[in-house]
């Protein structure tokens, strides 16, 4: 198949690539551009371990043609830490035992990144509702609730500090 | 004693940042220059000859480099010495849909697809067998030639007298239970990337090195190193992040060799990742399981006599089968006090993906019926669960009637926590209709005390490198899978030394740096791998303290090791900032200016030749390395004689050095029309011995709880004629957030003797008893009694519907999961409307 050239915006820095044109997102991150963050856990959109934001919505990457992408803003798990310190979401992960494997990780940080982006204080049923985009086989979720829980007490100790 | 530093704390894992941030690589994360990608072609048949392969065609497709069959590696290797059954490619014949026939390594995926299209086999169809019972009365046409009636192992115990027991007996319950197939899924598919460098002495290809997602790093070095006939000392694995396992990475899947033939035949690297589909065909999961199962109580619920049948649907090769059907039988014991059992074991093999070792390892089917039965008796006698659980408890230390040793046993507090904590003697039997509470027990080894190779050599080792840097390395074998392994070396070692965490390195798995460690299976790891490490840091400890007391004017025994200081008792050091701004204490840079390179002479010019009371742990160091010259310490674990069991056949399997114990109560609702269980919550109390990490062993309990949830309620493959119906995640039910019940993780510390700190296993013991607290729950809420698992709604509405005396539903037509007879196609779904594969002729006219 025919090569195009196409812009991609990933993590605020912009990419240009040649993509042939049945590409999906995934392979281009993780073969391409070697961001191996995004993980492929099955083929067929069931797991959400390849989940990414294109302009602030979790999509399968997995699923999505690269050129499809052009024009959006690509955020991987890659673009979820800043400056040489962890997300809260992620220090919180870490804490809470919110990430056992952590193959799932990268894609639920994904999706509760957007959950908080849209309501900063969820109810634990919208979490759960929020979270079923996502399969974990390690953890059962549990102590992915007390993570969420933790990242919004710090996100909101630190809004309170500023 | 309960005083320390670092253990008994939660902390995060020592690897958490690369997972939650992305840059922890896993296997598939890799690339090397040149790397070719590997492409499997699977069998299509589930029992047929391989006449002829042809690959002729893909090897003249533009990209392709190499393709491999079987003759490439013709070896045979299995897990098991007694099980070498299995080839990296079909030699002659493929025995499942999905076995592995030939292997095509190309420059990229595509290509390696379309070429496997290109690759021409003849099959000549043989007869197949699906359902155990079946195919144990084959006479001819076996799954392999040297298995008459299709049985990899059978296996007969007799432990006190179970006839005179069961004439004993006030009370006797006598049912046959059918436990489904389950698998690991785990989210990380399978992959390995193999490599060979050139060997400078021949030119030629010399030394080969495999990363992999793999539980058992030195295992897949051994069957490596006998496929590809190459030294073991030639082979290196490396084992980088996994994305869990279960038991589904605890043997040698075939991409591992297939990867390493390629690239042997290709000359290049070679990588192969599973898709999802292939994760399924690679399986090794848990076998269905037919359970025919007697027990025999008094009046008062003393258990007196068991007797069980077990039937396991091996699949296709033996894979751990043989260790699977010990497992069902032995751990009948260990958890109560049951003083006859009989013990009838078949591993049968049929023309599914093999089965093998998975998370509660051949123990959970058989304790989904033990436990279920139990409450059936219980109700018999008007006892309640919990009560006819406590009247047969075990009185530890004892060795149990098939030679188990048991030590430490919280199995009594466990109840005890669930009860209490569930509100049990208050709402049990008192819930609304469709609503109810059910309890059960279970068990688990912490690490196997014979290893599947039996020998006395140690099944763990551990070696800690401390330098001038202040820096301590520990080298282990042990694998980090998920659970916890590297933090829990770490917190173990730090303890010992009295060094903060950020002081400890961890280098694991990885066969040319690491000393040997059997791998992450049977829960062994906290237990062998914890006491070798505990052993390697205790060595080196002594050596720092024999150079530290004489510096100190002391004995050794004074001393302690603390807050990262070595200071003699009752001179603790004040360690604020304030008190000693001058003392070269490691901040947080961890460098104390000039006593690297000078050494302790330097220190000695500035202690002007005082005999100090206290030294922080780096000149410590330094004074040891001054001393001894060097500072290392290695430390190796194998289990005790007496806790490696009887003599009797098949006595290897079902001792270990200390066993969990779990309770549970779940709570469950019944939708009576749509025939849907909802589990609300489960109380798992769990004997941990010491939780080491308490966030991470609740994280275990926590896991394995829902993991048997999902056994318990979705999850199953559904077979037609061998053919998988529900290859993916979604259509095998794994469950997703809105299903999973709260979970409240109760840690129950035993402190067992032998562990280190008294710690034991945490992963997989709690599974099991979900399972029957789920079907007793069932039980409770609309009083249906399931005897096969899993309890999807067409199963419960089947039952409800046949309690009423309602008329089946074209849905729930000829199930009776109340007592089943025999597994069915589909798992008796009559949803599932697929197609099988194609068969033989006698097999179509069986059919008709």
């Amino acid at each position: 198949m025919k090569k195009q050239l196409i812009e991609l915006r990933i993590n605020g820095r912009s990419y240009e690539l040649a993509s042939e044109g049945n590409e999906v997102l995934l392979d281009t991150l993780r073969r391409e551009l070697e961001l191996t963050g995004s993980k492929r856990g099955c083929d067929d959109s069931s797991c959400g371990a390849c989940t990414v934001l294109l302009d602030g919505t979790p999509m399968l990457s997995c699923t999505m043609l690269t050129v499809s992408c052009e024009g959006q803003e690509i955020t991987t798990v890659e673009g979820v830490s800043a400056e040489g310190a962890m997300a809260a979401i992620q220090k919180a992960y870490g804490d809470w035992g919110g990430a056992q494997c952590g193959f799932c990780t990268p894609g639920f940080l994904m999706t509760v990144k957007h959950l908080l982006a849209n309501n900063p204080d969820p109810s634990e049923e919208e979490v759960r509702q929020a979270l079923s985009s996502n399969l974990c086989r390690c953890t059962g979720y549990s102590q992915m609730y007390q993570a969420i829980r933790a990242a919004i007490r710090a996100e909101q100790n630190q809004e309170r500090a500023r | 004693m309960s005083d320390f530093s670092v253990i008994g704390k939660s902390v995060p894992m020592v690897d958490a940042a690369a997972k939650t941030t992305g840059s922890g690589k896993y296997t598939d994360d890799l690339s090397l220059p040149g790397m070719l990608y590997g492409k499997i072609l699977h069998s299509p048949h589930p029992h047929a000859m391989i006449k002829n392969i042809d690959s002729s065609r893909a090897e003249s497709l533009e990209g392709v480099v190499a393709v491999v069959v079987g003759r490439d590696a013709p070896l045979a290797y299995g897990i098991l010495p007694v099980g070498h059954d299995e080839h990296a490619l079909a030699v002659d014949k493929v025995r499942y849909v999905g076995d592995n026939v030939a292997c095509v390594a190309a420059f990229d995926e595509a290509t390696a697809e379309k070429a496997l299209e290109l690759i021409d086999v003849e099959y000549e169809l043989l007869p197949s067998y699906f359902d155990p019972e079946q195919a144990m009365k084959a006479e001819r046409d076996t799954i392999h030639e040297n298995k008459p009636h299709n049985i990899e192992k059978e296996y007969h115990h007799v432990f006190g007298d179970p006839a005179k027991g069961f004439r004993e007996c006030e009370v006797v319950r006598e049912a046959r239970f059918l436990a489904n197939e389950v698998t690991h899924a785990a989210i990380e598919p399978h992959s390995t990337l193999a490599a060979f460098d050139l060997d400078p002495q021949s030119g030629r290809l010399g030394r080969l090195t495999v990363w992999s997602s793999t539980q058992v790093p030195y295992y897949l070095q051994h069957k490596l190193s006998l496929v590809l006939e190459m030294p073991m000392s030639q082979i290196r694995v490396i084992k980088p992040l996994v994305g869990g396992g279960f038991g589904g990475k605890s043997e040698v899947i075939p991409l591992e060799i297939v990867a390493a033939v390629a690239a042997r035949k290709a000359k290049r690297p070679v990588k192969i990742t599973y898709t999802r589909e292939e994760v399924f065909w690679a399986h090794r999961g848990r076998p269905r399981t037919i359970i025919d199962l007697k027990t025999g109580a008094k009046n008062d619920g003393r258990i007196v006599a068991v007797q069980a049948r077990v039937v396991q649907d091996g699949g296709a090769y033996c894979s751990y089968g043989v260790v699977t059907i010990l497992y069902s039988g032995a751990l009948l014991g260990a958890l109560y006090d049951i003083p006859n059992i009989q013990y009838d074991g078949y591993r049968v093999l049929t023309n599914k993906p093999a089965c093998g070792a998975m998370r509660g390892h051949g123990t959970v089917n058989v304790r989904f019926a033990f436990e279920s039965q139990l409450d059936e008796i219980a109700a018999d006698l008007n006892l309640d669960p919990a009560e006819i659980r406590r009247r047969n408890l075990l009185q530890p230390p004892s060795i149990t009637v098939n030679g188990l040793r048991v030590q430490s046993y919280g199995l009594p507090e466990c109840i005890d926590q669930v009860v209490t904590r569930s509100g049990w003697t208050r709402r049990k039997g008192r819930l609304p209709r469709g609503r109810g509470l059910g309890l059960a027990c279970s068990h688990y080894v912490s690490g196997a005390a014979n290893s599947i190779i039996r020998s006395d050599m140690p099944h763990s080792t551990v070696n800690i490198k401390i330098d001038r840097d202040g820096g301590v390395v520990v080298y282990t074998g042990a694998s980090e899978i998920g659970q916890g392994s590297d933090t829990m070396t770490a917190q173990i070692a730090a303890e010992v030394l009295g060094c903060p965490l950020s002081r400890i390195k961890i280098i694991a798995a990885d066969t040319d740096l690491t000393p040997i460690d059997i791998g992450s299976y049977s829960s062994r790891v906290t237990f062998m791998a914890g006491n070798a490490t505990l052993r390697a840091a205790q060595q080196v400890k002594a050596l720092i303290a024999e150079a530290v007391a004489k510096k100190m004017g002391c004995s050794r025994e004074e001393l302690i090791f603390r807050e990262d200081s070595v200071y003699r008792a009752g001179c603790r050091p004040d360690l604020s900032a304030s008190a000693s701004p001058n003392r070269p204490r490691a901040t947080v840079a961890g460098r104390v200016e000039g006593q690297i390179l000078r050494g302790s002479l330097q220190q000695k010019r500035q202690e002007r030749e005082t005999t100090p009371e206290s030294m922080s742990l780096e000149e410590a160091v330094v004074t040891a390395i001054d001393y001894h010259g060097a500072l290392t310490g290695t430390g190796a674990y194998a289990p005790p004689p007496d806790a490696r069991g009887g003599t009797h056949k098949g006595a290897g399997v079902g001792p270990s050095p200390a066993y969990s114990y779990s309770a549970q109560v779940a709570e469950v609702s019944v939708d009576e029309d749509s025939g849907e269980v909802t589990t609300h919550k489960v109380w798992a109390a769990h004997d941990c011995g010491r939780a080491l990490n308490p966030v991470a062993v609740e994280g275990q309990v926590i896991g394995s709880v829902w993991m048997g949830m999902g056994q318990a309620l979705s999850e199953e493959m559904i077979w037609k004629d061998g053919l998988l119906m529900n290859p993916g995640l979604l259509e095998y039910r794994s469950p997703s957030s809105v299903e999973s019940p709260q979970v409240e993780a109760i840690l129950v510390e035993s402190i067992d003797p032998e562990g280190p700190f008294g710690a034991k296993e945490c992963s997989e013991g709690a599974l099991a008893a979900t399972i029957p607290a789920i079907a007793n729950a069932i039980y409770d809420a609309v009083g249906i009694r399931l005897h096969e698992s899993p309890f999807t709604p067409e199963r419960v509405l089947a039952a409800l519907r046949a309690k009423k005396e309602l008329k089946p539903l074209n849905l729930t037509a000829g199930i009776d999961p109340t007592a089943p007879s025999r597994f069915r196609e589909h798992g008796g779904a009559l949803c599932y409307k697929g197609k099988g594969p194609k068969r033989h002729e006698l097999d179509r006219m069986k059919a008709r």
